[in-house]
């Protein structure tokens, strides 16, 4: 699988075509603004596209808002947004267009190599990993009745699906059996009115969609 | 070198210089003054030769003609008010260095607009009455510097005077002590005349002419207003660039250091135990430092406030909180940027108690605008005890929320809950 990185600190970008080429990618192009990042992917198509949140000139946005136009214009590249501070809001636009190939995560996740290394490879395939400090934002905001009437596990669970875990992935987090995830899953998708779903990132999908993002 | 001792006696020469003396004393330092007074005198001149113009050219009949010839050289001097005040502010400049404030900032006024305002008719009583009184006073005071030169330096123009008369008047060398004597007091009074009346003419001219002490007050508020508000932007500007620093240094480079090791971590199989740790260690430290820092750089400015306003910046300090916190923020457009930091350091700050202090479980944050105000409610069910006085956090949020004029208000019973309330100012 192909990559193309957008990150302006030099030093980070050194480090992540390590962990990328650890992970198995193909890093076929470096840049450091979203300009040039819309160009290498114009140019390569890769897979996927590592892009930082926060790059010149404006040092706000840049990366989020290239995102969306690669997202439109090259549907075949997913994304993973790196950031300093993951925002709900910058998650609420990244997903409001499209909630599959897409990634937002803290850069400090890059340095649980296996871990970020499997996000990667899940995102590349067209899955969804948001940061579980993004979930918690996005819960902070929702106050609905449906999820006051969550346990607290299954807020966790929650959370953890809208993260685009497994139900095994989740299991393994939470040190509990894989049938007592799925009890959780049915029991949350009762109490939010939501219908069942069968992929990992159809769960997401749902759990976004009463959010009010999808 | 040495005297010889002379005992009592005094040489004349002594009593020549200390004479030089008491005559040259008036005039050390009159000269200001004395330029001065003379320069009002010669302004008063001026106006009263255009009153006066009519009559030297030409001499007025008819009661038409009489009428005519009062009513357009005072109007004529009248019109020319507002440019006699600047004449007036220059004499002052120029001749003492005293600069009058112009109670008219920026522009010189228009003239109905300058007869209209009371500073106007304040300065128009200078005019009409105030200066040419000083300068009929002024006159008297120039008058009597010549007759005291004149009457001092008797000796040396006496000589002038014709034989036959000195002949006639024996006595003239003797009287003639007594004239450069009244000269010299007359000299002693035309100093300190020039000197108290130069005075009265400041003080009256900064009452008359420039602002009255209420409009200077006025401007001073207006003038602290103004730079304390260049203050709160600077000490914002200075936020940002603290905050840019660290996510462009520090934050970077410790994540690139965290990434590095994960990667040793990944890849270095074959380690000692020992060194396996040691790393593990790091890791995970430096995982922890990430942390840390970014919290603290969160609370600075963050990047998110600026580009999508209050309402999307509060949700990354009510998630970062260890106790659930809702927030709800109702504002149909976003406040100056100033009002918003202020806001969202408040909120940051007030949840930074809650959790240090409080004992809550739970925290409630609203931002909502009535009017032109921005109210702030931060509230939790906790201990309570919250005073704003001594040197807690609170005073010093206090200070910031003052800085913008704006209030907070704590209400914090023993055994809870508090309830903070701050109410910040903005143009709807």
């Amino acid at each position: 699988m192909r990559a193309v990185i957008a990150e302006d600190s030099v030093l980070l970008r050194i480090g992540l075509v390590k962990v990328l080429e650890m992970a198995g990618f193909e890093v076929v192009s470096e840049v450091g603004d979203a300009q040039a990042l819309l160009a290498a992917v114009e140019e390569h198509r890769p897979d996927i596209a590592v892009v930082d949140v926060r790059m010149p000139p404006g040092f706000t946005d840049e990366g989020v808002r290239a995102s969306l136009v690669i997202r439109r214009q090259w549907p075949k590249t997913a994304v993973l947004l790196l950031s300093q501070y993951v925002e709900e809001r910058y998650a609420a636009d990244l997903l409001s267009a499209n909630t599959s190939g897409i990634g937002y995560l803290l850069k400090q996740r890059v340095a649980d190599v296996e871990e970020f290394a499997e996000t990667l490879r899940r995102v590349a395939a067209g899955g969804t990993a948001l940061d579980p400090q993004v979930v918690s934002q996005l819960l902070v905001r929702r106050h609905r009745d449906p999820l006051d009437r969550l346990t607290p596990r299954e807020r966790e669970v929650l959370e953890l699906m809208a993260g685009g875990r497994s139900n095994a992935g989740i299991a393994e987090q939470l040190v509990v059996s894989e049938s007592a995830v799925a009890k959780h899953i049915n029991s949350i998708f009762a109490k939010l009115d939501l219908p069942k779903a069968e992929a990992d990132h159809r769960r997401v999908l749902a759990v976004l969609r009463f959010l009010d993002f999808a | 070198m040495d005297r010889p001792d002379l005992g009592a006696y005094r040489f004349p020469m002594h009593r020549t210089a200390r004479l030089r003396r008491v005559i040259q004393r008036p005039f050390q330092g009159a000269g200001r003054p004395v330029a001065f007074i003379a320069t009002g005198v010669l302004i008063q001149l001026g106006v009263l030769l255009v009153i006066a113009l009519p009559w030297i050219l030409f001499v007025p009949v008819s009661k038409g003609a009489i009428l005519l010839a009062v009513l357009v050289p005072c109007a004529a001097v009248l019109a020319a008010g507002p440019l006699l005040t600047e004449v007036q502010y220059g004499r002052f400049r120029t001749r003492l260095g005293v600069g009058i404030p112009s109670p008219f900032p920026g522009r010189r006024p228009r003239l109905r607009a300058w007869l209209r305002s009371p500073a106007g008719r304040r300065q128009l009583t200078y005019h009409v009455l105030g200066g040419p009184l000083l300068a009929l006073a002024a006159a008297f005071v120039l008058l009597m510097w010549a007759a005291a030169v004149v009457a001092v330096s008797v000796y040396v123009w006496i000589w002038l005077v014709p034989l036959d008369w000195r002949i006639d008047h024996p006595g003239y060398s003797t009287w003639g002590a007594y004239v450069t004597a009244a000269g010299i007091a007359l000299l002693h009074a035309a100093s300190w005349l020039s000197g108290a009346l130069a005075r009265l003419d400041t003080r009256t001219a900064t009452d008359l002419l420039g602002p009255s002490r209420q409009e200077q007050l006025a401007r001073r508020v207006e003038a602290l207003t103004e730079s304390r508000a260049g203050l709160v932007d600077a000490a914002d500007a200075e936020r940002r660039r603290i905050e840019r620093d660290l996510h462009d240094g520090a934050q970077q480079r410790l994540v690139s250091l965290a990434v590095n090791l994960g990667v040793a971590k990944a890849t270095l199989g074959d380690l000692p135990e020992d060194a396996r740790r040691v790393i593990d260690e790091a890791h995970r430290e430096a995982k922890e430092a990430i942390q840390e820092l970014s919290s603290l750089v969160r609370g600075l400015h963050p990047a998110v406030l600026e580009d999508r306003g209050l309402d999307a910046a509060l949700s990354g300090i009510a998630a970062r909180a260890p106790i659930p916190v809702r927030v709800k923020v109702d504002l149909p457009s976003r406040p100056s940027p100033t009002i918003e930091a202020v806001a969202y350091f408040v909120i940051s700050e007030a949840l930074t108690n809650v959790v240090k202090h409080a004992e809550a479980s739970k925290a409630e944050v609203t931002v909502e605008r009535f009017g032109a105000t921005v109210l702030v409610v931060v509230s939790d069910d906790g201990v309570g005890g919250a005073e704003l006085t001594g040197g807690t956090g609170l005073a010093g949020l206090a200070k910031r929320v003052a800085s913008v004029d704006g209030t907070l208000s704590v209400d914090s019973p023993v055994g809870g809950p508090t309830v903070m309330t701050v109410e910040l100012p903005c143009v709807p």
